[in-house]
C-alpha cells in the first residue's frame, strides 16, 4: 500500500498521459485518487496536454523565458525578529497536537 | 432614508452621506445585512456573514461623532472574497480542506480595510482555490447570477461580483489570477479591476499561482473601485513582490475621467485577435457600440495586433497548474486544515494522500496533477519552459501595442452568463471563458472591466476590458470613468437599475429547497 502513495522522487514519470502516469503523478502529489478518478483524469488530462502543447510552436531557442511579470531585484530587510505568532495561536488550528508540537502518525511504514 | 435606497447608493455617495451625518454606518450596515437575509438564500454570494458587523459600524459612528473618522470610506460595508485571510471569520477559499479554518492573522488588504474604518460584512463564495470561471467548483455550492438565477455569476470571484450586483454590498474585494475579478464583472454588469502585478499586497491572500495572482476591487462604479483601491493598495513589506511605487489617488483619477474630456485624443487600441468567431453576437455588438461612443467623444480607434495572445491560454494552463501544485502542497494535514486518516490508520504520507483526496474537488485535483506533470523531469523544458517563453512573447506584444495605443480594449468575456452545468464537465470549454483576461495576468499589466449594456439576444450583461501598461492603473480609472459616464448617459441610468427585482425570490428558494 505504501508503495502506491510514496513513489521514489527520482523515478521517471511514464511517457504520455496513461492511467499509470496519472497514478504515478497522483502519488507524487499525495492525492489518493480512486480508480474512477484516474480513468476520468487520464482522458481529461490527455486533451488538456494536447491543447497546451501548442506553446512549443513559438517557444524557439532565441526567446528568453519570463518567470515573473514585473522584474524585481532581491528584497532584503534587517535581520531582526519581527512580529511573530505565539505557539498557542499557531497550534490552535492544528488537527492534532502533542504539547507544543504538531502531532502526526508514523513517518515510516513497516516495510521501510 | 428607506433601506432600498441605501443599498442602491454607490459607495462614493454613501460615503458623502455618512460624512454629512445624514445616515449612520449602523443604518447602512443594517440595510445591507437585511438585504443579505432577504436575497442570499437565492443568490448565495456569501459563505459566511459576520456576526459583529453592526458592532464595528457602531464604533465607526462613534469615531465619526468624535471627529476621528479614519478615512473617506469609514463606515462603508464591504464584502471580502473567501480567498483572503480574516482573523475573525473562517477563510476557506471555498474548499473542504479549509472548512472552518480561522486564520491567525488578517491579510494586509483586510487589515487596511479595518484601519480605514470599513465594515466587513462577510466572506464571498468562489471557485475552490480560485480555480474556475463559474463558482460551480465551490465546495459549498455555486453562487447564482442576480440577472438570472439559473445562470453562473462568473468566477472565480462570482460571490463578490454577485454581492455588489445584488445590492448586498456596495463594494467587495476580489482576486484575479486569470480573470477572476474581470470576467465575473462582465457577466454580472458590475465593475472589476485587476491592478498592476505588485500594486496590491498579496500577504494573507491564499495563493493560487504566485506569479499571476493579484488582489483588486469589485464595485458597481469605476469611482467606487478606485476608492477601494486607494484603501488597500500600495507597498507592503510583508509581500516581497509588492511594488515600492508611490501611487497617485485613483479616486482623483476616476473623478477626472467622469467630469473631464479624457477620451479626446486618446488612442484606443482594438486587439484584432479578440473579436470575431467565438464571441457572442450581442457581446460583439455592445463592444462595437462602446468603441463608437469612445470615438464620438474624441478617441482615436486604432487596430493593434497581438499575434501571441492566441497562445496565452495554453501558456496559462501550464504556468498556473505548475505554481498551484507547489502552492497547494501546504495542505498536508499536519499544521492546519482537514485531516483524514485512512481506515486502519497509516503513515503520514498515507494520511496526507487520504486528506487531499477527500479535501480537494475535481478541478483542484485536475490542476495539481497537470502541474505535477508539467514540472516533472523530461517534460519541464517542453511544457513549463516553453510556457515561460510564451510569456515573454506576450509581454513583447503588449510593448509593441502600447507604442501605438494608450489603452488596449477587448470584450471582458466572450459570452454572457451561461447556464449552470453547461461547461462544468468540459475543462477546455471552461478555460476559454478567460481568453481575453489571461494575457494581462501573464504580462502583469492592469485591466479593468466595465459593463457595455445587455446583449439583445438574451438580455444579459456584456462588458469591455481596458488594459494599460504596467503601473498605468490611474489611466484606466480615468478612461474607465469617462466611458462609464458616456454609457450611463446613453442608457439614462446605471445598467444595474435594469436587473430584475430579487426581493420576491423567496418563492424560488422555497421551490428548490434552499430555505
Amino acid at each position: 500500500m505504501a508503495s502506491d502513495t510514496t513513489p521514489r522522487a527520482d523515478a521517471p514519470a511514464p511517457a504520455g498521459i496513461t492511467p499509470d502516469a496519472v497514478r504515478h503523478l497522483a502519488g507524487l502529489a499525495r492525492i489518493a485518487l480512486t480508480d474512477d478518478e484516474i480513468t476520468r483524469l487520464t482522458g481529461e488530462l490527455g486533451q488538456i496536454v494536447d491543447s497546451v502543447a501548442k506553446v512549443s510552436e513559438v517557444a524557439t531557442d532565441d526567446v528568453p523565458a519570463t518567470s515573473h511579470p514585473i522584474p524585481l531585484a532581491n528584497v532584503f530587510r534587517a535581520d531582526e525578529v519581527g512580529e511573530v505568532l505565539d505557539p498557542e495561536t499557531v497550534l490552535a488550528a492544528a488537527p492534532e497536537r502533542g504539547g507544543d508540537r504538531f502531532r502526526v502518525s508514523a513517518i515510516l511504514g513497516e516495510e521501510q | 432614508m428607506a433601506d432600498d435606497e441605501l443599498i442602491r447608493l454607490p459607495a462614493s455617495e454613501l460615503a458623502r452621506r455618512l460624512e454629512a451625518r445624514e445616515v449612520s454606518s449602523v443604518e447602512a450596515t443594517r440595510a445591507h445585512l437585511d438585504r443579505i437575509a432577504e436575497v442570499d438564500a437565492d443568490v448565495h454570494a456569501f459563505l459566511h456573514v459576520s456576526d459583529h458587523a453592526l458592532e464595528t459600524a457602531r464604533r465607526v459612528d462613534e469615531a465619526r461623532a468624535a471627529g476621528t473618522a479614519p478615512s473617506p470610506l469609514a463606515g462603508i460595508p464591504v464584502a471580502i472574497k473567501d480567498v483572503l485571510c480574516t482573523s475573525d471569520m473562517p477563510s476557506t477559499a471555498a474548499s473542504r480542506i479549509l472548512e472552518g479554518w480561522i486564520p491567525p492573522y488578517d491579510a494586509t488588504v483586510v487589515a487596511r480595510l479595518r484601519a480605514a474604518g470599513l465594515v466587513p460584512l462577510g466572506k464571498t463564495n468562489m471557485d475552490e482555490f480560485a480555480m474556475g470561471s463559474s463558482t460551480e467548483y465551490s465546495a459549498y455550492g455555486p453562487t447564482r447570477n442576480p440577472w438570472d438565477l439559473e445562470r453562473i455569476p462568473g468566477g472565480s470571484g462570482g460571490g463578490s461580483a454577485a454581492a455588489v450586483a445584488a445590492f448586498e454590498a456596495p463594494i467587495a474585494l476580489g482576486s484575479d489570477t486569470g480573470g477572476s475579478i474581470r470576467q465575473p464583472a462582465a457577466v454580472t454588469g458590475s465593475v472589476g479591476m485587476k491592478p498592476t502585478y505588485g500594486g496590491v499586497s498579496r500577504y494573507g491572500a491564499i495563493a493560487l499561482a504566485s506569479s499571476l495572482d493579484q488582489v483588486g476591487p469589485v464595485a458597481r462604479t469605476v469611482l467606487d473601485a478606485a476608492m477601494l483601491h486607494d484603501v488597500v493598495g500600495g507597498h507592503d513589506p510583508r509581500d516581497s513582490t509588492s511594488l515600492t511605487d508611490a501611487w497617485p489617488s485613483f479616486a482623483d483619477a476616476a473623478r477626472a475621467g467622469a467630469s473631464g474630456d479624457a477620451l479626446r485624443g486618446l488612442r484606443v487600441g482594438v486587439v484584432t485577435q479578440f473579436d470575431g468567431d467565438g464571441f457572442q453576437p450581442g457581446v460583439r455588438q455592445r463592444y462595437a457600440e462602446a468603441l463608437e461612443l469612445m470615438a464620438a467623444n474624441g478617441a482615436e480607434i486604432v487596430e493593434v495586433s497581438a499575434p501571441h495572445f492566441e497562445y496565452a491560454i495554453a501558456a496559462y494552463y501550464l504556468i498556473l497548474p505548475a505554481e498551484a501544485s507547489s502552492n497547494l502542497a501546504k495542505y498536508d494535514s499536519v499544521r492546519f486544515g482537514l485531516r483524514v486518516v485512512p481506515e486502519g490508520g497509516g503513515t503520514v504520507d498515507q494520511v496526507m494522500a487520504a486528506t487531499r483526496e477527500a479535501g480537494f474537488g475535481p478541478e483542484v485535483k485536475r490542476r495539481i496533477i497537470l502541474g505535477t506533470y508539467a514540472l516533472s523531469a523530461g517534460y519541464y523544458d517542453a511544457y513549463y519552459g516553453s510556457a515561460q517563453k510564451v510569456r515573454t512573447l506576450i509581454q513583447r506584444d503588449f510593448d509593441a501595442a502600447f507604442e501605438q495605443a494608450d489603452v488596449l480594449v477587448s470584450p471582458s468575456a466572450p459570452t454572457t452568463a451561461f447556464r449552470f452545468g453547461e461547461k462544468v464537465d468540459d475543462p477546455l470549454a471552461m478555460y476559454l471563458n478567460d481568453i481575453t483576461t489571461i494575457p494581462a495576468n501573464l504580462a502583469g499589466v492592469p485591466g479593468i472591466a466595465l459593463p457595455t449594456g445587455l446583449a439583445p439576444e438574451d438580455g444579459l450583461p456584456t462588458g469591455i476590458q481596458l488594459m494599460g501598461p504596467a503601473r498605468s492603473d490611474a489611466r484606466l480609472y480615468t478612461v474607465g470613468a469617462a466611458l462609464e459616464a458616456a454609457l450611463v448617459d446613453a442608457w439614462g441610468g446605471p445598467l444595474l437599475d435594469r436587473a430584475p427585482d430579487l426581493a420576491p425570490g423567496e418563492m424560488y428558494a422555497a421551490g428548490t429547497g434552499a430555505v
